[in-house]
């Protein structure tokens, strides 16, 4: 008797899952190396522009930023670590702190972002419109690309707090992690990407 | 223990999950956050300075990124081509970009 025929067969093929999601991960990296090759022009052509803009940078709090989303990669790739471990509990801990320092991000964003607006400091105000031509295109680009960015730490928070009841529930299987790896390798780029913002618009100066 | 762990390279299903531990793991982040804190103090040193931070420190901690928290460096050849393929794609464009301008 065939058991292979009478028995269910799943098919899976994790390779493949973990390819899919390295080319999604690379139409991304394209995506926002437009965006940094039109800085890259830019800065070339109005440095001293890009200059003075990026003094007006809150250092800190950019910095700031990063050592959270850092933080948060290193809270998600241990959380996977743990799941492989079968250690669930640990895993949803390191699940639910990742969702928590993304949102600790993001706040941390809007401050920045509320300040720079309430200084005149975005596209269309009348304080912006009298800076330099370099100054009004340094500020474009970061609100584009940090909007951007944040708009990818929103999605990554949504799918993260999915897989945190999919953890909870046990659909993460220790032996099956796909999901939650493919989740952590799309919230990682959002770290990487993070990690050029920073020299580029709050170390200009 | 093979380190390789992709389903087309030929590593026994037990060793599939093989990577970094928490402590490799703590390491690499706590060398991110110290590379943070070089590229703030180099781009206190003068635009000459920050250049440089921004060309090679920047893409140090990028590649930490991938090479650990993205597991990279356990994966098979194929994806680790896939990428360098993009990359260099990249490296092309830009060096087009600055070719362009540096001339006109």
């Amino acid at each position: 008797m065939n058991l292979e025929a009478v028995l269910p067969h799943e098919h899976r093929d994790d390779f493949a899952g973990k390819l899919g999601m390295w080319l999604f991960l690379l139409t991304e990296i394209l995506f926002f190396s437009g965006l940094f090759l039109c800085y890259s022009y830019l800065r070339a052509k109005y440095p001293a522009d890009f200059h003075q803009a990026g003094s007006d940078m809150n250092v800190v709090l950019g910095v700031a930023n990063t050592i959270v989303l850092l933080t948060s990669s290193l809270t998600l790739a241990a959380g996977i670590v743990a799941i492989q471990r079968r250690r669930r509990r640990l895993a949803l801990g390191c699940v639910l702190a990742t969702i928590l320092l993304g949102l600790v991000f993001l706040v941390d964003k809007a401050v920045e972002w509320t300040a720079e607006i309430h200084h005149g400091l975005y596209p269309g105000a009348s304080h912006l419109a009298r800076q330099p031509p370099g100054v009004q295109v340094f500020f474009g680009l970061y609100y584009t690309m940090t909007g951007l960015h944040g708009l990818h730490v929103i999605a990554g928070i949504s799918v993260l707090s999915v897989m945190a009841v999919w953890v909870a529930r046990g659909r993460i299987e220790p032996d099956r992690p796909l999901a939650l790896e493919n989740s952590g390798l799309f919230w990682h780029l959002v770290d990487v990407v993070w990690i050029f913002l920073l020299p580029l618009f709050y170390l200009a100066a | 223990m093979n380190e390789k762990y992709s389903d087309r390279s030929g590593v026994e299903p037990a060793d599939r999950h093989a990577g970094p531990g928490y402590s490799t793991l703590v390491a690499v982040w706590a060398a991110l956050v110290a590379l943070t804190g070089l590229l703030v103090l180099v781009s206190r040193a003068g635009q000459g300075a920050a250049v440089w931070g921004l060309l090679l420190i920047t893409p140090l901690k990028a590649s930490l990124v991938f090479y650990f928290f993205m597991h990279l460096k356990y994966e098979g050849l194929l994806l680790k081509t896939v990428l360098a393929v993009a990359l260099c794609t990249l490296v092309v464009f830009f060096t087009l970009l600055f070719a362009d301008t540096a001339f006109h």
